[in-house]
Formats: structure tokens, C-alpha cells, sequence
């Protein structure tokens, strides 16, 4: 297996996320799945630290020095120290493992662009705060050959315009709009993406669905169907 | 929008607060967790000082890591052993329940919590395992979690959640013999697409699901996030309420007539509204097995592997990266490709009528020569139960060979893996790249009975002749 994982040289996020700039890696193909993002085995472990090893490892391993397409993208030495993932359809689709997102983050990814995301990874990257981002065909090939050709490309993303712009010296400046949720894009924004704190403010209200749940309280005879639907 | 669905009845009554950016916060009734995905939830409970808010609603079990040769303590790999000595450490500081190795009640998460009546109608179930799934059989709202989630259930009881839309999948008919609901689902997926259900909930519904088995059913809502679908449900019936019955967590005495009121309400009454609606026939659905690398490339038994024009423009791409990765040719028989190593367990299909309707084809028949073939029950219950049957000493006359409860080689995060580019039948869920330990393995996703077919066979074989023919009559 490859040795060339980076150590991590991007503190991992805290606070807002409004913007990310940094150059990017493109991983191509559509439906990548979590045991390609990180094989079972890397799950044998009770923390997350080392999980960077882990990041595509098979298919860095399958694609050795002698591959005629070259080394894996994460392998290539222009794309160390890339921050930004550019994937095609439905990616992270398949196990609901937080390691995934986890290795990505580890490895450096602090943001995704995509064709689509399966909705656990996408929900697991909120969870970590890394912004996934949607575009269209055109524009996410448009960036991966980009960043493939340049990697010292420069991208900039911006979670309230929701652009990114690319900054290349073969292919000049570009922008194009990206799609987010308002909802993920909100609490990305806000900072409210680690929603521990938030959950556990609503005392009150957790009490009262508890004291509404039939099963909860025994099933008794005068239960309040849930007709409130 | 839906509305008055059995989705929409219990995601209003689990509903805690709006969240800002058009989230819910949702109360989760039954939080399910195992070793792999915790460790790091409990870690990070701990460095935000906070405890568990609901011990009694957590359960744990362990199921992903163990050997299914010898359970002996301390395990042989010592990164399971750790895994596994964290998660009793956890349950033990927290005061949650967990079902360990020889308690009689261990097994695959997804096998256990329905055969001791935890999992019941109503119920919001989430679990740090995309199979979760599965307890929508019940009529539950069940779904995976990633790790940051299962923390703040542990903390909270309660997640963000962003509300799915339902589509209803009525199938109409009755399976033929020799169909299973492996197929059905197979069928389904390979038909709506394995992003065909993103953002929505599947409600199964009509004549062939009524006529489900409780069993059936959880594998039929086990494999919905396959098919893109986080959840998929039916609603409570008397099968439902006939499983529950008198199961160790079921309600009793009084209780017991006046939950299955509730649970009757549950269900999506005549009134419901869905998002959208597709429509099967189960009469017309063959024997469906994978012949690449993802679930939702599958086809009937008699169907050859298909061409690159038959397939929609999107879809060729990943058909030639099958083709290459599965050494198949477009347009040849699946039937008859020789296979090196048949499986047969899971969440999916690891339970006592997977393991009745396997024995139904090994019965009396042998496991082809240089093959290996075995058997891994869900659960230390089902393992019993089959047992008393005498299903392990079919299996075993037939050459197959009978293990202990455990994921095994659905994911082979323990010692059962295939090795180099050996070809497995298998009755798990899924068929990616490297998914059953070898990063060249290849995955043939089947029903139980096609797996025992196919090992008497040594070859992908239809299950329906040696069905009609028990060999014990030759
Ligand atoms: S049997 Fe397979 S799919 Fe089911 S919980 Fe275990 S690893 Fe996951």
C-alpha cells in the first residue's frame, strides 16, 4: 500500500463554515462506495486517529507505480495537501461508517463537490462539518479536469453565495454556482453543525415527547393516539 | 407532501423541536449499538463531560467482529478482543444492557432486537448500522446513524433529522415457489435504481407483502438502503402482532391488548397520501441474483449478464467496470458460472426460515467437491433453534459447515474472507468491491435456498427444479 498519506495540515473544523479555499484531488466515477472509501478492515480500531491510511486504500493499492493510468489521485504527488474531494453520482453510498467522512478528513478533505451524495455520508459530513456540495455534470467535470491537469489549481468555495470559483494558470478564473440544502447549509454557516449542545437545550420539550411515547409509559388504557398527525 | 401515513403518525409524535435550518429533532425510541461504531461515540461523550440520557433505551450487542469458529475469550485478533472489551467496559460504566457472547441472546444487532420483542410497531429505532432498516418490518421508523449521531442519541435520546418523503411499493400477486423476498427486493432495486429511494421512506404494501412472514419482511426492509431508501416499512398486521407475541420485551398482561390498539392506529389508513406510488407483480418475479458490483445490478435467473445497450446511457459506465471486476462477458448466462465459496447467514438472510429453506435444498444432496460452503446463523437464538430442528446436522450431512452467530463474511471484518479472486454466492446485502475481504473477491447476491443451490451445484444454479424433486425421493 501506498505510504504517501499526508499528515493532516488543516486543523479540523470548528465554528462557521462560510468559505474554503484550497486545491483540490478528483476521485472519478459514480457510485463510490463506502468499502471503497475505507475497506472494512481499517474499522478494527476504537478511535479515529490513523484512519488517513485508510482512505481508498484498495483502490490506491490497485492502481501501483506500473498501473497505465498512473497513481490513484491521492497518491499523486501534486495533490498532497488538497483539501477540496471532487466526486461524480452518489457518492459514499452503501455502509453508514463515520469513518469514511473521518479518513477523507483526516487524509485533508475539508469539503466535497459532487454530481449527488448517498443521505448518511452527506449527514455524517454535516456532522463534521464538511460541506458537501452539489453541481451539475458539466460543472463537476469541468472542475475535476481542471484540478487533474493543474493541481496546483486554486478553488474557493463560498457557502453563502454558494459559488466556487477556480483559479488556474492554464485555464484562468471560472465560476460557477453550487448547490446546498438550506437546511445543512444553515447550520454550516452558523456554526450549528455540531448539534450535541442544541439537542440537549430542549429539556423540556425531550421530557414532554417521552411522556407522550405509549411504549414508554406502559401502554396505558387512555393512551393519546398519535392523532395530532 | 405525505400525510397520514404510518411515517407521517410517528415522526409527529417523536417530534421534539423544530431545529433552525428546517430540521427536526427527533426522539429516537430504541437506539441498538454494537462495537464497531461506538467506541468513538462513547469517546466523545465522555470529553464533552455529558452521560447517557436513556441507558434503558440502548441496547448492545456484538456482532461485527466476532470469530464464528471459536468465541472463546480472549478473542484470537487482539484488535477485536480491544473492540470488544471497550464496548462491555462502555455498557458496564453506563448501565446498558448488553447481550454478549454466550448469553443466549447474542447475535447480529438486526437478527436480535426483533426476536426478543424490542423492536415493536411505532417505534422510532436507530442503530450506527445502515440496516437499521430492517425493524421497519414492524412498523417502525428505523434508519442508520453515523457515529457523531449515535453520540448525541447516547447524550440526548434524540437526533436532527430532515423529514423523507414516502413512496409506497404495492406488489400485488403471490411469489412463486422458489422466490423469496431476497428476490423481491432484489427485484425492486434492480428496477427503481440503488439511488432510486434517496430522500425517500418505502412503505411496502399490498396482497404479496401481507402475505409476508415477519422474517420476510425484515428482509425485504433490510436491503431498502440499497435501494437508496434510509427506511422502509409495512404497516403492523396480525403477523406483526402473532410475531410479537410473548416475546421477552413484547408487552403482556393488560398491556398487550391495549398496544396492539395503538399499533393498529398506526397503520397508513385508506386516507393516506403518498409522495408517489410504483407497482409490482409478484407473480412475474424469477430467481434474482447480482452479477456486478452493486446491488441494483441484478438479473433473473435465466437472464443473461445484460449488454451495454441494454442498459440506460448512465448505467455503462459501472456496467464495464462489472464486466472487468467480475470477469464477465456482456450477454452470457449467469446460470452455470462456477462458484468457490457459498454463504449463507447475515442480517439479511441469517434467520430460522433462511436457514429452514436452505436445508430444504442441502437436504440429502452434497456440497460440490472443492467448494466451501457454510452456514452462519443471526443469533445465539436462531443457532438454538435450528439446532433443536436439526437443521445444523443437515447442513452438516451435506457438507456444509455450521458456525457460530456473527456478521462473518456479509462484511468479514472477522476471520471469514474470500481470498484472492475466489467468487462467492452469498445471502448478505452487499456485492461491492472488496466487501467480503479481498480486495479482488467477487459477490453473487442470492436468497438462501439460490446459495445452497448453487453449492450442491458448484455453480450459479435456479433453485426452482431441485425444489420440486427433493433429492431424498430420487
Ligand atoms: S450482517 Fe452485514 S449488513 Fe448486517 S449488520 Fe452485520 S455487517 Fe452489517
Amino acid at each position: 500500500m501506498s505510504t504517501l498519506s499526508t499528515p493532516d495540515p488543516l486543523p479540523f473544523p470548528s465554528g462557521p463554515v462560510r468559505r474554503h479555499r484550497g486545491r483540490g484531488v478528483a476521485v472519478v466515477g459514480s457510485d463510490i462506495d463506502t468499502d471503497r472509501i475505507i475497506p472494512a478492515r481499517f474499522l478494527k480500531c476504537v478511535t479515529f486517529e490513523g484512519l488517513a491510511a485508510g482512505a481508498f486504500a484498495d483502490d490506491r493499492a490497485e492502481r501501483g507505480a506500473d498501473h497505465p493510468d498512473g497513481p490513484h489521485p491521492l497518491d499523486r504527488p501534486g495533490h498532497q495537501g488538497a483539501s477540496v474531494l471532487i466526486v461524480n453520482r452518489n457518492f459514499g453510498c452503501g455502509s453508514s461508517r463515520e469513518h469514511a467522512p473521518q479518513a477523507l478528513m483526516r487524509w485533508g478533505i475539508r469539503a466535497v463537490i459532487g454530481e449527488s451524495f448517498a443521505e448518511i455520508f452527506f449527514g455524517n459530513c454535516l456532522a463534521l462539518g464538511l460541506p458537501c456540495l452539489t453541481a451539475s455534470p458539466e460543472v463537476v467535470t469541468a472542475i475535476q479536469e481542471a484540478v487533474a491537469a493543474d493541481p496546483g489549481t486554486i478553488l474557493e468555495l463560498d457557502l453563502e453565495a454558494l459559488e466556487v470559483t477556480l483559479d488556474s494558470e492554464a485555464a484562468g478564473e471560472n465560476r460557477w454556482s453550487v448547490h446546498l440544502d438550506p437546511g445543512p447549509r444553515s447550520r454550516l454557516v452558523s456554526g450549528q453543525w455540531d448539534g450535541t449542545a442544541q439537542l440537549l437545550s430542549h429539556e423540556e420539550q425531550l421530557r414532554a415527547t417521552a411522556d407522550r411515547l405509549p411504549y414508554l409509559r406502559g401502554f396505558p388504557a387512555r393512551t393519546a393516539a398519535p392523532a395530532e398527525a | 407532501m405525505s400525510a397520514g401515513t404510518l411515517y407521517d403518525k410517528v415522526w409527529d409524535l417523536h417530534r421534539v423541536a423544530d431545529l433552525p435550518g428546517g430540521s427536526t429533532q427527533l426522539f429516537i425510541g430504541l437506539h441498538l449499538i454494537h462495537e464497531v461504531t461506538s467506541p468513538q461515540a462513547f469517546s466523545a461523550l465522555q470529553d464533552l463531560g455529558l452521560t447517557v440520557r436513556h441507558p434503558e433505551r440502548t441496547v448492545a450487542t456484538v456482532d461485527h467482529i466476532v470469530p464464528t469458529t471459536t468465541q472463546a475469550r480472549p478473542l484470537a485478533d487482539p484488535l477485536a478482543e480491544e473492540m470488544l472489551a471497550t464496548l462491555e467496559g462502555n455498557c458496564a460504566a453506563h448501565g446498558i444492557t448488553l447481550h454478549g457472547l454466550g448469553s443466549g441472546r447474542q447475535g447480529i444487532v438486526h437478527v436480535i432486537a426483533p426476536e426478543l420483542g424490542l423492536t415493536q410497531p411505532g417505534m422510532t429505532v436507530a442503530c450506527g448500522d445502515s440496516h437499521t432498516s430492517t425493524h421497519g418490518a414492524f412498523g417502525a421508523i428505523a434508519f442508520g446513524i453515523g457515529t457523531s449521531q449515535v453520540r448525541d442519541v447516547l447524550a440526548s435520546q434524540s437526533l436532527a433529522m430532515s423529514k423523507l418523503n414516502v413512496r409506497r411499493i404495492r406488489v400485488e400477486g403471490t411469489l412463486q415457489r422458489g422466490v423469496y423476498a431476497k428476490d423481491l427486493i432484489l427485484h425492486i432495486i434492480r428496477t427503481l435504481g440503488v439511488k432510486g429511494g434517496v430522500g425517500h421512506a418505502y412503505e411496502f404494501a399490498g396482497p404479496a407483502i401481507a402475505a409476508l412472514s415477519m422474517e420476510e419482511r425484515m428482509t425485504l426492509c433490510n436491503m431498502a438502503i440499497e435501494g437508496g431508501a434510509r427506511v422502509g416499512y409495512c404497516n403492523p398486521d396480525e403477523t406483526t402482532f402473532a410475531y410479537l407475541r410473548g416475546r421477552p420485551e413484547a408487552p403482556d398482561g393488560d398491556a398487550w391488548e391495549r398496544a396492539v390498539a395503538w399499533w393498529r392506529s398506526l397503520a397508513s389508513g385508506p386516507e393516506a397520501r403518498f409522495d408517489d406510488e410504483v407497482g409490482f407483480d409478484a407473480a412475474s418475479i424469477p430467481p434474482t441474483v447480482t452479477w456486478g458490483i452493486t446491488p441494483g445490478q441484478g438479473i433473473g435467473i435465466d437472464e443473461p449478464v445484460p449488454t451495454l445497450e441494454q442498459l440506460a446511457p448512465e448505467e455503462r459506465a459501472l456496467a464495464e467496470e462489472a464486466y472487468r471486476y467480475m470477469d464477465l462477458r456482456p450477454g452470457q448466462p449467469i446460470t452455470g458460472l462456477p462458484v468457490d465459496v457459498c454463504f449463507i447467514g447475515s442480517c439479511t438472510n441469517g434467520r430460522l426460515s433462511d436457514l429452514r429453506a436452505a436445508a430444504a435444498v442441502a437436504r440429502g444432496r452434497r456440497v460440490a467437491t472443492g467448494l466451501k460452503a457454510f452456514v452462519v446463523p443471526g443469533s445465539e437464538q436462531v443457532a438454538a433453534e435450528a439446532e433443536a430442528e436439526g437443521l445444523d446436522a443437515v447442513f452438516r450431512a451435506a457438507g456444509f459447515e455450521w458456525r457460530q452467530p456473527g456478521c462473518s463474511m456479509c462484511l468479514a471484518m472477522n476471520p471469514d474472507r474470500l481470498e484472492g479472486r475466489q467468487i462467492s454466492a452469498s445471502s448478505s446485502n452487499r456485492n461491492f468491491k472488496g466487501r467480503q475481504g479481498s480486495a479482488t473477491g467477487r459477490t453473487l447476491l442470492m436468497s438462501p435456498a439460490m446459495v445452497a443451490a448453487a453449492a450442491v451445484s458448484g455453480q450459479v444454479a435456479d433453485v426452482r427444479p431441485l425444489l420440486a424433486v427433493p433429492a431424498a425421493l430420487h
